[in-house]
């Protein structure tokens, strides 16, 4: 858990992954300036191995900053509501601009991901008084309120596999003019990190943040939106990814204790050399085809985080 | 009585207690003292059976915690430790009325009513029995939960750093209480307090614990010394005589 | 605002009005013999998992003490939806209509009481340690969903309707022999852990609290967990993935009844859930029709209800 482990791991993960794939693309290659070689790399490599990064950074932050301003280990990204608007919005994209390129569909989905959002925090506002436990309820609740809205359009229009498979994590299809949406995440990613000082103050409870001089009611507002706006780039853009917003945060706390500042760091690297290593090993098992990352993640990250817990729970 | 012996503690692998033996006393107000880390807050678990000791054994009134049977030993030893953060809503009365449950399962008496009211009393919460504990201040929380362990009416009363977050009056106003409980009702008080002048004040006996061991004890005109402890917290101590009693002076 | 009692009352009278209705309500000389022969099992199947799974999301949550976790986490319906979409995707749907319901029905809740069994084995052996046990759920419960769905989505689109409907609950189909299994499973769990109801209350404290006045709180949790892996498993079972239920009927009865005493809370959380289930397959029949599954009538109306429970209370403060 260190972290400067990680790094290397990340640096030496991302390496490798720029020249994997069906299409040869050699180091030798690349310093020779090939065109095909350089083709191959700008225009799906290098914005693979970026969103792959992106994104597990953003979820594995916004999982840890979640956690913190919840007080409460079980969040994950997906209690703040918003993918459930999410994927309301591409229901939507999907039945009624069917037509439009897949860019204009993420757009969509984007914005109704905004909407839940606000209407989250809108309602939030009104139960400010009850603690930190009732922001994930009412999380939940409103998402479950959005989800079922889009399965029963979805029901009728047996629309439930296309979602289904949209929301499958996969990072196969990222290419030039299908992933931008990800990098509205950067912004925010960088914003959690100038906030998380805050963030674990708001962690402590509102009184020992207020006793601080925080405004704590605009803290929780500014990361659950943080946590928000992450959280729906990558489902749209990428699909879902389990564990990165939920157990890695908590493996690091585990290893590394609860301080925000200096578990920022290792998480997003943990993050994004965990994901980096499951699309590897991905593009690798059954080369030339493709495992999706849902699978490897799911499948991998169930042994590894196993492992980590039983040798945790010492 | 309370005895320990030869008690043995780990957590991976370093020693939180290292082979500690202890006679408590009956009817005395005996105080845990240490430096951070030394143990004191283990070893009040380890009596009490809210941990399990990696070796060792701990005997209360003659038979070992393992052979007691958990509500039996409820009516002899209670233990209220540092931080007690509950998720229901509770009145005052509600939280004392709990600590009757060894007694009554939940069906209070007449009787048990009664006993909660004493505890209420002690503890000077009458004004404030009918409030929800989460619109009390800390130390108004604090003063409810030692009026549920006093409610629970047991011979032995462990308390793990029972004035934190307490005020000095309310301070004052729980040692003179627990002086009271072991005068009047011949309780066995064992405390785990920080502040070395409150366990000299009002305390019988002192147990000095420093990296796993006993480093000291015996009686508090013996342990408040300077030579003994500048040895333990590593300060240049002053004891002055105030009144009764040795007051240090470390600051 | 009423007290507890009342409230119970009320709720008690609101369950027997609902189930009324349900039994009666479209009944004429012809048909009533045939309707109340389907109506009197689906009104009997829908309160029994109503207060089953009621009855173990509360006493999930008390020893947890986390207001957002219900038995779910513990991975059950990951497994169960792995368990139906494994055997379509393997065997094939005719295959599974072939090996008939009591066959998968029993096969599933052994699967999952197993599976239960062998993570709570597996953590326990030194201390009880709740936390690791939830999480471990959760990554099981992911590891079974992620394999579910990538099955899912290689499937044949009209097996994928199959494992769909397997995915939403619904009452439509009981069978009859699977219900009286059902009952005597539940009743035997409740036996079980009657006796130990009352410490239940205590154990709210925190375990130090508990302990110190007298409850053997790491063996209630255990038999907590036992009684919730069972209780869960036949109701999912027997109806598909049913625990979100229990994470509305939890907090709608916390903020109607405002009680943490479980002598009320459990029976009131019972009452709840059955009429959360009754109405929702009243509307989910009648007024949709069938169109709608049920858990998408309960998970819009009661979340809304909750929402609104929840903001009344803010504006009272």
């Amino acid at each position: 858990m260190k972290g400067h482990y990680l790094l290397i791991a990340l640096i030496v993960l991302s390496l490798i992954s720029l020249f994997i794939g069906v299409k040869e693309v050699s180091i030798k290659g690349v310093i020779n300036l090939e065109y095909d070689e350089l083709r191959i790399l700008l225009l799906s490599r290098i914005p693979r191995l970026l969103s792959i990064i992106v994104a597990g950074m953003g979820i594995s932050i916004s999982g840890l900053i979640m956690q913190s301003i919840t007080q409460n280990k079980f969040v994950s990204p997906t209690t703040a509501g918003t993918i459930d608007s999410a994927k309301l919005g591409i229901l939507v994209s999907l039945i009624a601009y069917s037509n439009s390129s897949t860019i204009i569909k993420m757009l969509i989905s984007f914005v109704f991901a905004l909407g839940g959002s606000f209407l989250f925090l809108g309602i939030l506002k009104k139960v400010k008084h009850r603690g930190a436990v009732i922001i994930p309820l009412v999380g939940i609740m409103l998402g479950s309120v959005v989800d079922s809205i889009t399965t029963f359009f979805a029901y009728r229009n047996d629309m439930i596999q296309n979602i289904t498979a949209w929301l499958q994590g996969d990072f196969s299809m990222i290419i030039k003019g299908r992933y931008e949406l990800l990098y509205v995440t950067i912004p925010f990613v960088i914003l959690a990190f100038l906030y998380a000082n805050r963030f674990t103050l708001a962690g402590m409870g509102e009184d020992i943040s207020t006793n601080l001089g925080l405004n704590y009611n605009r803290i929780v507002g500014i990361g659950l939106v943080i946590v928000s706006i992450i959280s729906a780039s990558v489902v749209i853009t990428v699909g879902r990814i389990p564990f990165l917003g939920l157990i890695i945060p908590n493996i690091i706390s585990i290893y590394r204790g609860d301080n925000l500042n200096t578990n920022i760091v290792p998480t997003i690297l943990m993050g994004s050399s965990f994901l980096l290593f499951c699309d590897i090993l991905g593009r690798l098992i059954i080369y030339p085809y493709e495992i999706p990352i849902s699978l490897t993640v799911g499948v991998l990250g169930s042994i590894i985080f196993l492992y980590l817990l039983f040798r945790g729970n010492r | 009585m309370i005895e320990v012996k030869n008690v043995v503690k780990e957590y991976n692998g370093f020693k939180v207690l290292d082979n500690i033996s202890l006679k408590i006393n009956k009817g005395m107000v005996t105080s845990f003292i240490g430096p951070n880390g030394a143990g004191k807050s283990t070893l009040l678990s380890i009596i009490s059976r809210l941990i399990d000791r990696d070796g060792g054994e701990v005997y209360i009134d003659g038979k070992e915690i393992r052979d007691w049977d958990s509500g039996e030993l409820a009516r002899k030893i209670s233990i209220l430790k540092q931080f007690n953060h509950i998720n229901i809503r509770l009145t005052v009365r509600e939280l004392v009325s709990f600590g009757r449950f060894p007694y009554s399962q939940g069906r209070l008496t007449k009787e048990d009513w009664q006993k909660v009211d004493e505890a209420i009393r002690y503890m000077k919460l009458e004004d404030i029995q009918h409030k929800y504990l989460d619109n009390l201040s800390g130390g108004q929380k604090q003063r409810a939960f030692i009026a549920m362990v006093i409610a629970q009416d047991t011979e032995y009363i462990l308390l793990d750093e029972p004035l934190n977050n307490l005020d000095i009056k309310h301070s004052v106003d729980i040692m003179k209480t627990l002086r009271r409980l072991a005068n009047e009702l011949g309780k066995t008080i064992i405390i785990v307090i920080h502040d070395i002048n409150f366990a000299s004040c009002y305390s019988d006996y002192i147990v000095v614990l420093n990296n796993g061991r006993i480093a000291e004890e015996g009686r508090v005109d013996e342990i408040l010394r300077e030579e003994v402890l500048e040895n333990i917290y590593e300060l240049k101590f002053s004891i002055q005589n105030i009144g009764n009693n040795r007051i240090c002076v470390y600051y | 605002m009423m007290n507890v009692k009342s409230k119970l009352y009320i709720l008690l009278i609101a369950f027997i009005v609902l189930v009324m209705l349900f039994l009666i309500i479209g009944l004429n000389s012809y048909n009533w013999k045939y309707a109340l022969s389907r109506r009197i099992p689906k009104i009997m199947a829908i309160i029994l998992i109503g207060s089953s799974i009621s009855f173990s999301s509360t006493l999930f949550q008390t020893i947890t003490n986390n207001r957002i976790l219900t038995p779910s986490v513990l991975g059950l319906d990951s497994l169960y939806m792995f368990i139906q979409t494994f055997i379509v995707f393997v065997f094939g749907s005719m295959k599974m209509a072939y090996l008939g319901k009591n066959f998968n029905f029993l096969v599933s809740v052994i699967l999952m009481v197993l599976f239960s069994v062998i993570i709570f084995l597996m953590l326990f052996k030194k201390k009880n340690n709740i936390f690791f046990l939830l999480l471990f759920g959760m990554v099981f419960g992911t590891l079974f969903q992620s394999l579910t769905s990538f099955m899912q989505v290689l499937i044949d689109p009209n097996e994928f309707l199959v494992i769909q409907n397997r995915s939403f609950v619904s009452f439509n189909n009981i069978n009859m022999d699977l219900l009286w299994i059902a009952i005597i499973g539940v009743f035997l769990t409740a036996i079980y852990i009657f006796r130990h109801i009352g410490s239940l209350d205590v154990m709210s404290l925190g375990r130090d609290n508990a302990i110190s006045l007298g409850v053997n709180y790491d063996v209630q949790v255990k038999r907590v967990l036992i009684v919730v892996a069972v209780l869960v498993s036949i109701s999912t079972a027997l109806v598909g993935p049913i625990t979100f239920l229990g994470l509305l009927v939890i907090n709608i009865s916390r903020e109607f009844i405002k009680t943490y005493k479980h002598k009320y809370l459990i029976p009131g959380s019972m009452l709840i859930g059955s009429i959360i289930l009754v109405g929702g397959q009243l509307i989910a029949e009648r007024i949709m029709k069938f169109e709608t599954p049920i858990g998408v009538v309960i998970n819009f109306l009661g979340g809304i209800y909750f929402i609104y429970l929840i903001l009344r209370e803010g504006k009272a403060i």
